[in-house]
């Protein structure tokens, strides 16, 4: 197994590190780095529960191997919030009541995180849309989409 | 007996608190069982899994593994001869004569890393020879079958599971009510119907993981995603012959449950693993295709429904039978087919009852507890045929349930009365909110729009004598600390278990916390998070619990101010007094205690309150005719309405609206109960229209999310309205019942029953894909 050394940039932090190629993203999140706000849900890019932002774009990190993330800047759920504020879409989460088990939040809010970032006022079917890529087994969505929508009106009042 | 008395003080019940784990389940803060860092001594286990669904094992070649670099253990089912399971000990943690499903844990492997672990489970040879295979639950019934568990008639067994030795069956349960014969004569229309549910799982977004180590000195530890933490404790340590106390079982935060955690399944697998290679913590994390076949799965069912009713449509027999298809093993699913058949009838009163419900051994994935236990599948078909029978003698489908739907008082099939219910009042505005009767139009010419209804009944199916406990701790800071065993798989318990401490006891709701993760070493005892008891039962306990604390705190203040406790009450952490008028905070006393009233010495000290609940009033049943005075401990009723649309054109069905009116006693957190009803109707969708386990020779053909589809953000009915009926439960917390399961029982069948509202066609089975529709329409010429 080859070795690469690369740095990128997680959640703000520069990050030097030595990874065997077959290393995925969220494994380097999870193991090497203990970010384990990024869940593993499936390990082959059906379920978006490892959804980050690479290069500000959302990204299953269960598909993108470390070693492709050299240089590169990768937001994972730790780093939504900044100097203890929540970011609008955690705030919305928590309040319009989107968390149950809470394993596919993460994820979720990585993408509504993506979603506000192209268009900060989204219509029901982009949210939906935007979404529709993170599978929840509790919440049945309803909450989900609903904390997104409050998420963008949050955000628009901070602004 | 003597029901705990629900304190006077109810804030924070009734009040939708925000959840109490929401802020670290947002941040990544929340920590789940694989997230725990184990450093560089961690060893990954793999399962060698059996490839036949029904075979002999002739040898088991290990050599080649074990030879591998990087290999610290490799296990067979020969290092450990004990039997598990939690009604029924009817299997080995590895298999070690038989396997009996494509998947069967044959043996097990600790190495350095996973590829490791692997490679070296491709390195075991085992030689089978394969046997006759069994995949249909009516035939697997019958003397004609292969019988897979020769060994059943020395089994260890609960009382009220009774096996037929020498068959497939391991659990019968009968219902023997009145004269079915001679009442169907009486009827004025009689009809007989049958149908199959699939198996599906539960597909909690967390797969299932455990870590286990087991000391030098043989005590063990598993750290799991897990609904059960104290029945896995008991049942793992029995097996492996290690004392309970030198088990412990830390459960952190479970991502998704559904019942697929409950019980024990692969949890025994990495501590058996680990018992070999000590010292070292093992972990067992399964794929997600593993997930659909390994794990528990939801048993399939094969039923018939014949029943008949008199000209005004009230309900005079029924004759049930039920097949369940419970797979290899059926420890934990002989309960479910137990439920169903108690529960047999629906939620309707009828007077002759014939049910026979059969727990038959397969060769498929192993059947165990999902979300509803047994009643979304029989209620599938029984709320199709409600609709049938009313449509067969001219009567509204509605107008039909409100007359023959249990009252309280109404007699049960077995025999017993039920208790107060709102199930009238679900049903009524169920109905209202659908805008029964009425048709609207559709929305297109390509498109037929249909309304469906169906009822609900559920109790906790469970041993009588299932309990709970809860301590509270008082910190110096006025803090209420809440020792709890049950588990937060998302349904909230945690933030509704310190809403009802805060209220029993008389602290805000934010000055709770509960003491996680769940640790068997440090939490009170809990049967388990399953059957959607813990609001009830442990709520009970944290009632005992808080009046437990109360006393003491109240005695003390009595005593150093000279007052009685009839005087004395506890209000938003302040002791007060009614008569003197004084106060005094808890915090100043919980832990340092009062000075005596004549200056010398101290008296009090560390404020710690216990209590506990054990249902106290469950007879057992009859093993010939299932009647008993008091079979379970109380049913949650409740009803869905729903709208949709199918599209001529495909064949596909748009849910419009979907309503839930369900009786929960008391909502102690309305929104929590909202969110249960929501999550289990959009469950209760997905299993209508898309869901399958597609089994073909014992074989999962779809074991991904790719090939088994679940509800996504785009499949969601445009409308949802959830209803609250609050009939409040005897022995209940402030009134309150059980409501994680119900919400996806009568999902399915009112789904069913607005198809045929639309096109006038009925399925024998789900889901109702948009080719299996489009496919019947042509077949009725509805479409060319």
């Amino acid at each position: 197994m080859a070795f690469h050394e690369i740095s990128l940039t997680v959640n703000g932090s520069l990050e030097q590190v030595r990874v065997p190629s077959n290393l995925t993203l969220m494994r380097l999140l999870r193991e090497s780095l203990a970010l384990t706000g990024t869940k593993n849900g499936c390990s082959a890019g059906e379920c978006g529960a490892c959804t980050v932002l690479l290069n500000g774009e959302p990204v299953n990190s269960c598909m993108v191997l470390a070693v492709e993330c050299d240089g590169a800047e990768v937001i994972t759920v730790e780093g939504l919030a900044s100097d203890g504020q929540l970011n609008p879409v955690q705030a919305a989460m928590m309040q319009a009541g989107g968390v149950q088990c809470g394993f596919c939040t993460p994820g979720m809010l990585i993408s509504a995180r993506a979603l506000l970032d192209r268009n900060p006022d989204p219509g029901e079917d982009e949210i939906s849309e935007a979404l529709v890529g993170n599978l929840c087994r509790c919440t049945g969505y309803i909450r989900i989409l609903e904390s997104i929508k409050e998420a963008a009106k949050l955000q628009a009042t901070r602004a | 007996m003597a029901h705990p008395i629900t304190p006077k003080s109810s804030s924070p019940v009734g009040e939708s608190k925000p959840r109490i784990d929401a802020r670290e389940k947002v941040t990544g803060a929340a920590l789940y069982a694989d997230d725990i860092q184990f450093g560089n001594k961690l060893l990954y286990a793999r399962i060698k899994r059996s490839p036949y669904p029904h075979a002999l094992i002739k040898k088991i070649d290990v050599s080649r593994a074990l030879a591998l670099p990087g290999v610290k253990a490799v296990v067979t089912g020969q290092d450990f001869p004990g039997f598990i399971g939690l009604y029924l000990k009817d299997r080995h943690i590895f298999c070690r004569e038989r396997v009996r499903y494509v998947g069967d844990p044959v043996a097990g492997v600790a190495a350095i890393n996973p590829e490791t672990a692997e490679k070296a489970v491709n390195l075991i040879d085992v030689e089978y020879e394969v046997l006759e295979p069994v995949f249909d639950p009516e035939f697997g019934a019958s003397p004609q079958a292969p019988v897979l568990h020769p060994e059943l008639g020395q089994y260890i067994v609960a009382s009220f599971i009774l096996p037929r030795p020498g068959s497939n069956i391991s659990n019968h349960f009968k219902i023997r009510k009145g004269d079915v014969s001679s009442a169907w004569q009486k009827c004025s229309k009689v009809i007989e119907r049958k149908y199959r549910i699939p198996h599906i799982q539960h597909v909690p977004i967390e797969p299932h993981v455990a870590i286990a180590k087991v000391e030098e000195s043989g005590e063990a530890t598993l750290w799991d995603s897990s609904q059960s933490p104290f029945a896995q404790r008991d049942l793992i340590a029995e097996t492996l012959g290690i004392p309970q106390s030198k088990m412990r079982v830390i459960a952190p935060l479970v991502g998704g449950g559904f019942g697929g955690k409950a019980g024990v399944s692969m949890e025994s697998l990495a501590v058996a693993i680990a018992s070999k290679v000590r010292g070292y913590p093992v972990k067992l994390l399964l794929t997600r295709e593993e997930e659909f076949f390994t794990a528990f799965v939801r048993q399939g069912l094969v039923a018939t429904f014949k029943m008949g009713c008199d000209v005004d449509g009230k309900l005079l027999a029924m004759q049930n039978t039920f097949f369940w298809d419970g797979g290899a093993y059926t420890e934990y699913g002989v309960n479910i087919t137990r439920a169903a058949g108690y529960s047999c009838t629906g939620p309707y009163e009828v007077p002759n009852v014939h049910t026979d419900s059969y727990c038959v051994y397969t060769n498929h994935p192993v059947g165990g507890p999902m979300r509803g236990f047994g009643m979304p599948e029989m209620h599938s078909g029984l709320e199709q045929c409600i609709d049938e029978l009313a449509h067969e003698i001219g009567m509204d489908a509605v107008e039909f349930r409100r007359r023959n739907c249990l009252k309280g008082g109404s007699i049960l099939p077995t025999g017993g009365r039920m208790h107060p219910t709102g199930l009238s009042e679900c049903l009524e505005k169920a109905a209202e909110a659908i805008d029964w009767g009425r048709k609207a139009q559709p929305s297109a010419p390509n498109k037929r729009r249909g309304k469906g209804l169906a009822l609900m009944w559920k109790a906790p199916a469970m041993p009588g004598n299932a309990g709970s406990s809860a301590w509270i701790e008082l910190a110096e800071d006025g803090t209420l600390t809440l020792g709890v065993g049950c588990q937060d798989i998302g349904q909230g318990a945690f933030t509704v278990a310190a809403q009802m401490a805060a209220a029993a006891f008389g602290v805000p709701y934010e000055s709770v916390r509960v003491a996680t993760p769940v640790d068997t070493r440090y939490s009170p005892y809990e049967w388990q998070t399953v059957a959607s008891r813990i609001t009830w039962s442990t709520g009970n306990a944290i009632i005992a619990a808080a009046q437990d604390a109360r006393r003491q705190v109240l005695n003390l203040v009595a005593r150093a101010w000279g007052e009685t406790t009839d005087d004395l009450d506890i209000v938003n952490g302040m002791v007060v007094s009614f008569k003197s008028e004084r106060e005094i905070p808890v915090k100043d006393f919980a832990v340092a205690g009062l000075p005596k009233p004549d200056g010398n010495g101290w008296m009090g000290g560390p404020i710690i309150g216990r209590g506990n609940f054990i249902p106290a009033d469950v007879t057992g049943l009859d093993p010939e005719t299932g009647q008993g005075e008091h079979a379970v401990v109380h049913f949650t009723t409740g009803a869905q309405a729903i709208e949709l649309e199918v599209d001529l054109d495909t064949g596909r069905i748009e849910i419009l609206k979907g309503v839930a009116a369900f009786d929960v006693g008391k909502a102690i957190n309305p929104e929590l109960v909202k969110a249960q009803m929501e999550g289990g109707l959009i469950q209760g969708i997905s299993s209508a229209l898309f869901e399958r386990l597609q089994l073909k020779d014992g074989v999962v053909q779809n074991a991904s999310f790719v090939d088994y589809r679940i509800a996504t953000s785009s499949d969601l009915p445009k409308s949802v309205q959830s209803i609250i009926v609050e009939v409040p439960q005897a022995d209940g917390p402030w009134g309150a019942r059980g409501i994680g399961e119900h919400s996806m029982v009568p999902t399915l069948p009112a789904i069913a029953n607005a198809i045929y509202d639309a096109i006038g066609i009925r399925f024998e089975g789900p889901p109702f894909t948009a080719e299996k529709i489009y496919l019947a329409m042509l077949d009725a010429g509805i479409v060319k």
